[in-house]
């Protein structure tokens, strides 16, 4: 027997350890209302095996390659909104300021002839001023960031139409890099199960140095078992993914960019000063403020990512569809972005989330998407299943969150 | 030696005088009770202390130098600690990242070991029972937040800890609980200001009380040669009225 580590020696503690332990500790928070990604994996389960036997090909892995595409623009949004909703706070006019950076991407690429990357700057800058002003905004005079965002979304939306102009539509050159990124980019083979090995790889070493770390302060840490049991795991999951969408055209660049970011934002909320505060100010503002925190500068900072996310993904489903026009970003853009952050577990109360939530949120909200227009069912049958969608997971949240109430969790 | 001295502190708001001529002196390893009934100015001096609002006039002299507080950051740096009555907790965050809050090792890279390691260091310094220190505050008694609310001031190794109202929303065991931490950091040579209207409490763990009455001192008393009735006279006033003032004149009645 081992001498007992710092973190375990109150007798109240029951050992937990190894796998089983693992499982017990999941089971007891899910019953605490601490529900973590179980409803989203429990709910995409649902969802892709009824859309997988109403239509065979939803599965497939065309239709799958397909999906991933099409998730990384909203995914992108959603992550933003994913911030905002940490502090407590919404924006609703993601889908005009997406739609507004597709339009001046596209005006400035195509109309006025600048370099790809300059019109690319020149559409995320914007994006990262509009969040700036509603940061402002939200500090100085203390409106409502719902009502300074919702009239964002008119103005922006106005903004798009005008500096479209006329035409209304403006085409991206298909043979642009952009396009290309968007539609025919895809990671090789051997790169991509190159990518799932250091993912793997990288899991375990930061797992075991963790570990070790932790043994020499003597505090509890996980065994190397289980480190290598979680490792083999994703290996073997994301091996799988590559295989399987390999089956076809395999991982587009556009998606491994949208996981890229999700991974940032993860880092950046989990292990940094910055996302302490983020999960500070959406627990208790006052807290956080007397706390020495700079709440102002934490708001404007969230504002801004929102807007840059909005924006980069404006471009992303610009690029994707090879064209900026005036219903870019219109539509159920807003919805589907603020639906997937929900779905994926952030709470509309502030202070509970993660950026992994975005993209598991954004693939439901795909899947059910992609498989209505599978079954060729009018876009109105989708607005109100996405609705219905969105409806049960806030419902999800505000049940778990009195569950946490209750069980002294909140 | 006191650590800390106040001199003829004075804050007025508006036409309100909260303090006039307030002193008030705290040793290390000494615990000094300020009490007072509601609007004796115990607030304003805590805020005066704790850097929310600077005096108008007076002198604070803090181990030996006379010092500003102007700010809750200055307060913090010269080395006192206050511990709010709301405590100011975030109940979604697990212990170690509230006591660390605003202060956490390694901003670009969290040092989550350390910071466990010196949760568990503060922790035991005060005896606490907190049986885990990763669950979220939400699942802590009011007792085990007041610990750690007390452990977080403890972060940047103060000299004098302010307490407000430290036992108002304690049960009974909590309230003991609480007492025990007090005792704790008494021992461990800070000195500890504690706002408090319970007189029991006063009683269990103050050396010294100072009563505040009407924004002045009315009088500051060693606790063993004190009684419980006089403390509240001294807080009510009750020996304040137009015929102890005539006793004290030494007339005949």
């Amino acid at each position: 027997m081992t001498a007992v580590t710092t973190d375990r020696q109150d007798e109240r503690l029951q050992e937990r350890d190894g796998l089983r332990g693992a499982l017990a500790d999941v089971v007891e928070r899910a019953r605490g209302g601490d529900l973590g990604v179980i409803p989203v994996v429990v709910g995409l389960v649902v969802i892709w095996t009824v859309l997988q036997i109403l239509n065979p090909i939803f599965l497939s892995s065309a239709n799958l390659v397909n999906l991933t595409l099409e998730s990384a623009a909203v995914g992108v949004i959603a992550l933003g909104i994913v911030c905002v909703l940490l502090v407590g706070q919404i924006d609703l006019s993601v889908g005009s300021v997406s739609g507004l950076s597709g339009a001046v991407l596209a005006v400035l690429f195509v109309s006025e002839g600048l370099p790809a990357w300059l019109a690319v700057a020149a559409a995320v800058i914007m994006g990262a001023v509009i969040g700036w002003v509603y940061g402002q905004l939200f500090n100085r005079f203390g409106v409502p960031s719902f009502v300074i965002t919702l009239a964002g979304l008119l103005a922006f939306l106005g903004l798009q139409l005008y500096v479209l102009g006329t035409k209304g539509s403006i085409n991206l050159p298909f043979d642009s890099g952009l396009v290309n990124f968007a539609q025919l980019d895809f990671v090789p083979a051997w790169l991509s199960y190159t990518f799932a090995v250091i993912a793997a790889v990288w899991l375990f070493a930061s797992g075991y140095l963790h570990a070790r770390e932790r043994r020499r302060a003597g505090l509890s840490a996980r065994s190397v078992s289980a480190l290598a049991v979680r490792s083999a795991a994703l290996l073997a999951v994301l091996a799988f993914v590559v295989w399987y969408l390999g089956q076809t055209r395999g991982v587009g660049w556009m998606f491994v960019f949208f996981v890229a970011l999700v991974l940032i934002m993860h880092y950046l909320l989990s292990r940094t000063k910055w996302g302490r505060a983020v999960y500070a100010v959406g627990g208790n503002v006052e807290a956080a403020r007397r706390a020495g925190i700079n709440v102002k500068a934490i708001y404007t900072s969230v504002f801004v990512l929102c807007s840059t996310f909005a924006a980069v993904g404006g471009i992303l489903a610009a690029a994707r569809l090879a064209a900026a026009n005036q219903s870019s970003g219109g539509g159920d853009v807003n919805l589907n972005a603020i639906a997937a952050a929900v779905i994926g577990g952030t709470s509309l109360f502030g202070g509970r989330g993660t950026a992994f939530g975005a993209l598991l949120g954004i693939i439901v909200i795909q899947s059910i998407s992609s498989g209505l227009t599978l079954l060729n069912l009018d876009s109105s049958i989708r607005f109100v299943v996405t609705g219905a969608v969105l409806l049960l997971a806030v419902i999800v949240d505000s049940v778990s969150r009195r569950s946490r109430t209750s069980h002294g969790r909140a | 030696m006191d650590v800390l001295s106040l001199r003829g502190i004075s804050k007025t708001f508006g036409a309100v005088a909260a303090l006039t001529d307030v002193d008030l002196d705290v040793a290390a390893g000494q615990v000094v009770a300020v009490v007072g009934d509601n609007g004796a100015g115990k607030s304003t001096l805590v805020k005066i202390l704790s850097g929310v609002h600077p005096q108008d006039s007076g002198t604070i002299t803090f181990e030996g130098r006379e010092v500003e507080i102007p700010t809750p950051a200055a307060a913090h740096k010269l080395g006192i600690a206050t511990v709010f009555q709301d405590l100011a907790l975030c109940e979604n965050l697990n212990v170690i990242q509230n006591l660390f809050l605003g202060q956490e090792i390694r901003p670009l890279r969290l040092n989550d070991v350390a910071m466990e390691t010196r949760s568990w260091e503060l922790l035991r310094q005060l005896s606490a029972k907190i049986p885990s220190v990763r669950v979220p505050v939400a699942a802590l008694s009011g007792g085990q937040r007041q610990t750690v609310a007390i452990a977080r001031s403890l972060l940047g190794d103060p000299k004098v800890i302010i307490l407000d109202e430290p036992t108002a929303a304690l049960g009974v065991a909590q309230t003991a609980e609480v007492l025990n931490l007090v005792e704790r950091l008494r021992e461990n040579g800070l000195g500890v200001i504690m706002i408090s209207h319970n007189m029991a409490d006063v009683k269990a763990v103050a050396d010294k009380v100072a009563v505040l009455r009407l924004g002045r001192n009315n009088g500051v008393f060693d606790v063993d040669a004190v009684s419980t009735e006089d403390i509240i006279a001294a807080i009510t006033g009750a020996t304040d009225n137009v015929v102890s003032r005539r006793a004290q004149r030494g007339t005949p009645s």
